[in-house]
């Protein structure tokens, strides 16, 4: 063995453990392989072999305790456990979209427009007690995810059924002018009869898409368009081409599409752009290691031990490895024997050369020309930052959109317990964005006991000058059955000011509300949670998406219909915080086209920002009393005298050094006119 | 979401049905026993081709098991042990997901033996499935060289996978059935990303 392959071996053999440092925990825990070693039979169905692990899941005496566990099934009759939310109404689904898909939402003035596998269903929310239809819109395509702006409705179709007439027979034909794989348009301002005006087709049909409104364009929208179905045949569609880029450079692979819809002639929307946002995207930056981890590596460098640059990420060698090179080495220099301390100082001089001509050599050796995704999967785009989050298969991308039509890749982050990058959400100032990991892809069980905790969860990432920095994974806490599917899925931010607080769907594992205002330590603030569709078999079920909209939380069910929410006070979550929340109101949501959330200067504002500086402990319980004093007098009184109390307390505030202080000051003095 | 493997609902028909007036002691059972009918009538909607991919991918899957079995025992690296029990978890669920998919419709559910083939038929010539002799070189190495031939092999495996997908949707009447095109468009998906990430896996 030469001396340059014994480095190699070494430095692969140290990658490995860099890798398995990512290993999720609980490794250990893993499902076991199925016994199927050379001659062995395995004549039972699979599905009978994993039976027992139901038994298990349910027997772990730690998850016992959640009341999420053990729910009974039924589709209509399952058993619910819910906590510090309040259920307001459970709307079954129309007769003639029973049975079929619901898929996501998007809401304009008081409708929520819910998509199906068979069209289009609108509800009237007005009293969330008790929706009413309003429109039964039938015209199949999966996954009819859907977006509004203005009067207008898109419509994404990706499945080989959907057609152009909006027939219910499906397409027989591989090669068919029949079918339509794109954007429908519609004109909704008669929303009980919404009228289809356009389709965009595209190669590889919509998946979903999200519709970007530019701050300085009044005249246009855009719509970014993600496909992942198989390329259709250029004869059903001319152009297109499934190829790799480098035999056609015109492939529908490795590009989203852009669609620009003029707003005076939306008939006339046509494809404008195909920006290959996912070029030379091939050795990618993995997430940086947790503070734990670096604190540790100071402290073995304290300690002596070497760290070389791996990635962009110091890391710390560990012995057994740092043996072996430094006997290469010596070999090398010709040397026998101990190494002297001298050896070890010129050794750890020199070790960067040497790791860095043994990565050169492994890296080299792969032609990686192919690498890297093809597709995004959902782009999550905000506007008012100039920024938009693409989760895009095996990777995270930040983009910027300040120019519509040509979305240019600013980062990029990879993680090896990420199998799918779904969807992704900012908080509301743009200093963390969230990515969900929809592992298994939304139709398995992936939050059994057995399933790592890293793995199809949040990854929660802090956000700098356009550089990602990974902080935490969460992962919904409660363990659900093999007969429910369960991933991180789609959800938006509720606007309770100053705070980052996610509503998430988690399919058949419920719906879940995440603080991660502290970017390393989410915690789970409220759940809603219904036992499997079936007690038997794994059937298709639970939340798809469920999005905070003027003080609802709507969800849409996929089997069961609309569920719609409201938040309940707790320990985590103050009344005045609610109320403070429900002062913001949309006009219309696409949760994909991120709003920024602007809070008027309310009363409920200000309660809400007093019950923040007590929780945090920066204002004595006299202050505190003092205070709410001052505001609730000034709400009820409303007199002179009160009002001026409230603009003498706001200025007194106004010259602290604590930030929160001084947003308070700031409303008291707005309230006190 | 991206793909609903496992799911029961059609996109195409919208029938024809005797509403709950056939049920009159509750509208809420009408609508449960027509969600239910829906769910049975959408498993009429496929084609033999289906039925073929399905059957073949039981077994094509069943021999990227095998293979992943090998990561522990063989002494694979950490970051390939952590890869193989991904794919473990990952095929194991959609050969239950594609048994119940044939099951569900009347069809023959595969019996699967070890070593990736059922009796009576050859399904080496499935793409990328490894011959007996890669099998047995991908057995007996050990550590870093395991490492490398569990990427390498791994990734025909999963390229050939990705062609069965391909050649599945040169059928006529494929994907009328909306679970099977989702599953099929679901491994299609997923063994491109995993091909990337073994990718740069074999890179480092």
């Amino acid at each position: 063995m030469n001396t340059l392959s014994r480095i190699l071996s070494a430095v692969l053999l140290l990658l490995m453990v860099v890798l398995g440092a990512c290993a999720p925990r609980p490794l250990a825990e893993q499902e076991e392989p199925m016994a199927m070693d050379d001659g062995a039979m395995m004549d039972e169905p699979m599905e009978e072999a994993e039976a027992p692990m139901a038994a298990e899941v349910m027997a772990e005496p730690e998850m016992a305790a959640d009341p999420r566990v053990g729910l009974g099934a039924g589709l209509f009759d399952a058993e619910e456990a819910i906590w510090n939310l309040n259920l307001v109404s459970a709307t079954r689904p129309p007769e003639a979209f029973v049975g079929v898909t619901n898929s996501d939402l998007a809401f304009k003035d008081n409708y929520a427009i819910q998509g199906n596998y068979n069209g289009i269903v609108v509800w009237d929310v007005t009293d969330p007690a008790s929706p009413s239809l309003v429109t039964e819109y039938v015209c199949p395509a999966s996954q009819s995810d859907v977006s509004v702006y203005g009067d207008l409705m898109f419509v994404s179709g990706e499945g080989m059924g959907g057609r152009l007439d909006c027939g219910s027979e499906g397409v027989q034909e591989r090669v068919s002018h029949d079918r339509l794989r794109g954007i429908r348009i519609f004109d909704i301002s008669d929303i009980e009869n919404p009228d289809y005006v356009a389709n965009v087709q595209t190669c590889r049909g919509s998946h979903t898409h999200s519709v970007l409104k530019h701050p300085d364009d009044d005249e246009n929208v855009y719509v970014y368009v993600s496909g992942s179905a198989p390329v259709r045949p250029a004869e059903e569609l001319p152009g297109c081409s499934g190829l790799a880029p480098d035999e056609d450079p015109n492939s529908a692979l490795f590009r989203i599409e852009v669609i620009q819809v003029p707003l005076d002639d939306p008939a006339s929307a046509a494809i404008a752009s195909s920006p290959r946002i996912f070029e030379g995207l091939t050795a990618p930056p993995r997430h940086g290691q947790a503070p734990a981890d670096l604190a540790a590596i100071e402290e073995a460098k304290a300690a002596g031990a070497f760290t070389v640059n791996f990635v962009g990420q110091e890391i710390v060698l560990p012995d057994g490895y740092v043996a072996q090179m430094l006997a290469s080495y010596l070999e090398e220099q010709g040397k026998e024997g101990p190494a002297t301390a001298a050896d070890s100082a010129a050794f750890r001089e020199a070790l960067p050369d040497i790791f860095a001509e043994a990565m050169g050599a492994m890296i080299g050796s792969v032609d990686q020309e192919n690498a890297g995704p093809t597709p995004c999967h959902d782009i999550t785009l905000y506007p008012e930052i100039g920024l938009a989050g693409g989760a895009c298969e095996g990777y995270g991308l930040l983009l910027d959109i300040s120019d519509p039509l040509n979305p240019q890749r600013i980062d990029a982050v990879a993680d090896s317990n990420f199998a799918y990058w779904h969807s992704a959400t900012f908080n509301n100032d743009g200093s963390k964005i969230l990515f969900t990991d929809e592992w298994g892809g939304g139709g398995a069980p992936k939050c059994r006991a057995s399933d790592p905790y890293e793995w199809g969860a949040n990854a929660i990432f802090t956000l700098q000058d356009g550089k990602m920095e990974f902080k935490s994974y969460y992962k919904l806490p409660a363990a659900q059955t093999p007969q429910e599917n369960c991933v991180a899925h789609n959800g938006s931010l509720i606007p309770v000011p100053d705070r980052d607080i996610f509503v998430q769907s988690w399919y058949q594992g419920g719906i879940s509300i995440s603080d991660w205002t502290d970017a390393s330590n989410p915690v789970e603030i409220a759940y809603h949670d219904r036992g499997p569709v079936d007690a038997e078999t794994m059937r298709m079920g639970g939340s798809w998406s469920v999005y905070w909209y003027n003080g609802l939380i709507v969800s849409s069910e996929i089997a069961r219909g609309l569920d719609i929410f409201e938040l309940v006070p707790s320990e985590y979550l103050t009344e005045n915080e609610i109320a403070a929340a429900n002062t913001v109101q949309l006009d219309y949501l696409n949760a994909q086209g991120q709003p920024t959330y602007v809070w008027p200067h309310t009363f409920a504002l200000a309660h809400a920002y007093v019950d923040q500086l007590e929780r945090a402990g920066d204002l004595s319980a006299e202050s505190i009393e003092r205070v709410r004093g001052t505001l609730t007098n000034a709400e009820s009184a409303a007199d002179a005298d009160s009002m001026e109390e409230l603009r003498s307390m706001g200025s007194t505030f106004m010259e602290g050094a604590n930030d929160k202080l001084r947003k308070l000051a700031e409303v008291m003095t707005a309230l006190a006119g | 979401m991206r793909y609903l493997i496992c799911v029961l609902f059609a996109a195409a028909l919208v029938l024809p049905w005797r509403v709950a007036a056939q049920d009159t002691t509750s509208a809420s059972n009408g609508l449960e026993e027509l969600y239910w009918q829906r769910q049975e009538e959408a498993r009429s909607r496929y084609v033999q081709a289906e039925v073929d991919f399905m059957t073949g991918m039981i077994s094509h899957h069943a021999q990227a098991l095998v293979m992943s079995a090998h990561a522990e025992p063989n002494g694979a690296s950490p970051a390939v042990r952590v890869l193989a029990a991904r794919i473990i978890n990952a095929q194991k669920d959609e050969i239950d997901l594609m048994q119940t998919w044939l099951a569900d419709r009347g069809e023959a559910v595969p019996v699967v033996h070890a070593g990736g083939h059922m009796p009576g038929h050859g399904h080496a010539h499935m793409p990328g499935m490894l011959s007996q002799a890669q099998l047995k070189e991908l057995e007996m190495a050990r550590g870093a060289e395991f490492d490398r031939l569990f990427l390498t092999y791994m990734i025909q495996h999963h390229q050939g996978a990705v062609t069965m997908v391909r050649e599945l949707f040169r059928h006529d009447g494929v994907g009328r059935d909306e679970e099977a095109f989702k599953l099929a468009s679901a491994i299609h998906v997923d063994q491109i990303t995993e091909i990337e990430r073994m990718e740069l896996m074999l890179g480092q």
